[in-house]
């Protein structure tokens, strides 16, 4: 049984419609890259699975538990974090209280703790008194993961964790995801950045138009396919 | 010259029930962004709880609030969570349209129940003891009890919201409701649970209120006014900035009076537009939003 699984996942935001009946499914421990074009649907899923946005029951199945018209405050004791797009820390806490609020509903005993954060980002120890608006970019996404960590996920879910940011700082942040990667934890990325995603991904979904356009392993496809896929034809 | 001391003194007094009238307000706000125009109106409802309850029991006000505060936290939250959440969302009118409805229905239950006989709540000696400054300048220990609380009050509420998990999803949430909920924090129960607080808070408000002077069912939307002033004046969001606030109002009004009786809240409410005029923010607002 995979670990999680969605089936004919549908998303609307009022009358527009952002996923057309998605399907896929992904085990313990991969890496999953979704990629695809600006609008395209790829955070909508992401917030579909985390609970933000609801479908039916069966549309998401968490090791074959329907999850999908459960609220975000539930899915995340289930063991399911989202990074969202743009960090979104909490302003008016410090950077070590956003790191808090993280475990704040946590139901599942797990590897990561403060000082596990800190030793994964250690620049976060240094700034923990600091406000969040008073990091730079790279340490916002940091804190991001790390809050996100928090839960002691099963399932990380990452939204454009390298938007804006510097390519070494980049390179920085994804450093990081071997070691999370290492606690059992699958992590399924939303990428613009094709390369990056290739590089760590075990799969990789295109999504264009709210319907996917293309799976596969990264080695196995081409530039032409990728190109079709992501821009159409 | 003595006067006029004595009228600054006064002001930063009453000032104190100022600040605790505004601190639930404060409180309900910076959480779920709620204006509660019933506000006055439930310290009122407040108030005659704890009459209800002394009166019934023979108890003294002061360990009567105390009962009635968990009774009182139980209210605010079932209230929160059954009827107030629903009106929450982008669209500001709903939440106004509610508690307006809800302050006519308060005030027309309390008339029919209670008359619209004065009330007060009896202390004994305690209600007309005063300490003696020197100078002719005296103070009374029910103004400055009240003026002690509020200050206490606003130290409590400072610690639960910076010293506790529950005070960090309080701003969390206040912070950003879509990621609060992915952190686990179910957005409707946080609410409650700030409501309920606040209504402990103006339990402690309602004791004070009855204490020092006669209530009726009608006083509520003066005091509501009083409290928003306090608010506005020390700036949204920061619970010293309200403490401020009441005691800005208080000096105004006692300030006020000094120069001309008829002017005592005239001058409250000239305060407050002077305020808005020159620091639109308050004078302490929070550095965000």
């Amino acid at each position: 049984m995979p670990l999680l699984e969605t089936r004919n996942l549908t998303a609307f935001y009022g009358d527009f419609q952002a996923l057309y009946g998605i399907d896929m499914s992904f085990d313990e421990g991969e890496t999953i890259a979704i990629i695809g074009a600006n609008g395209a649907g790829k955070s909508t899923f992401l917030k579909a699975i985390a609970g933000l946005i609801h479908g039916t029951p069966d549309s998401v199945r968490l090791e074959g538990t329907p999850i999908g018209a459960r609220g975000a405050a539930d899915i995340v004791k289930l063991g399911i974090a989202l990074v969202p797009e743009g960090r979104r820390l909490f302003p008016s806490l410090t950077v070590e209280e956003n790191l808090l609020i993280g475990g704040y509903g946590r139901k599942i005993a797990g590897p990561w703790t403060l000082d596990r954060v800190y030793a994964l980002f250690p620049i976060l120890r240094e700034r923990r008194s600091a406000a969040t608006p008073a990091l730079s970019g790279g340490q916002q996404q940091m804190a991001a993961i790390g809050r996100a960590l928090m839960s002691n996920p099963r399932i990380l879910l990452c939204d454009e964790i390298s938007l804006g940011l510097a390519p070494i700082i980049i390179a920085d942040i994804y450093a990081a995801l071997p070691q999370i990667k290492a606690e059992g934890t699958s992590v399924v990325l939303v990428e613009q950045d094709i390369v990056q995603a290739m590089k760590v991904a075990d799969r990789v979904y295109c999504f264009q138009e709210g319907r996917l356009s293309l799976t596969g392993r990264p080695r196995e496809l081409t530039r032409e396919q990728i190109h079709r896929a992501y821009f159409g034809s | 010259m003595t006067g006029w001391l004595d009228a600054l003194i006064q002001g930063v007094l009453l000032g104190g029930l100022y600040a605790l009238f505004a601190a639930g307000l404060s409180l309900m706000f910076g959480v779920m962004r709620l204006v509660n125009l019933a506000h006055g109106d439930i310290i009122v409802l407040a108030a005659f709880a704890i009459l209800v309850v002394a009166g019934k029991l023979g108890l003294d006000p002061f360990v009567a609030a105390a009962l009635a505060a968990p009774i009182l936290f139980v209210i605010g939250f079932t209230l929160q969570f059954v009827l107030l959440n629903r009106t929450l969302g982008r669209d500001l009118l709903p939440p106004l349209l509610v508690t307006f409805g809800l302050s006519i229905i308060i005030q027309n239950g309390l008339l029919q129940t209670f008359s619209a006989d004065s009330q007060r709540l009896r202390s004994g000696a305690i209600e007309t003891a005063s300490i003696p400054l020197g100078g002719g300048i005296a103070i009374g220990v029910v103004p400055l009890l009240t003026l002690l609380s509020a200050i206490a009050v606003i130290v409590v509420l400072n610690m639960i919201f910076y010293r506790t998990s529950i005070g960090r999803a309080f701003r969390a949430t206040s912070d950003d409701l879509e990621v609060a909920e992915l952190m686990g924090i179910e957005i409707s129960r946080i609410f409650a649970t700030a409501m309920g607080l606040a209504f402990v808070v103006i339990t402690i408000a309602a004791l004070y209120l009855g204490l020092r002077a006669n209530f009726d069912p009608t006083i509520g939307p003066a005091r509501l006014l009083y409290a928003f002033e306090a608010v506005i004046i020390g700036g949204l969001g920061s619970f010293w900035g309200t403490l401020a606030g009441g005691v800005v109002l208080g000096l105004a009004q006692t300030i006020g009076a000094r120069i001309d009786p008829e002017w005592q809240i005239l001058a409250g409410h000239l305060a407050f537009l002077v305020v808005l005029v020159l620091r639109p923010r308050g004078l302490f607002p929070r550095a965000q939003d």
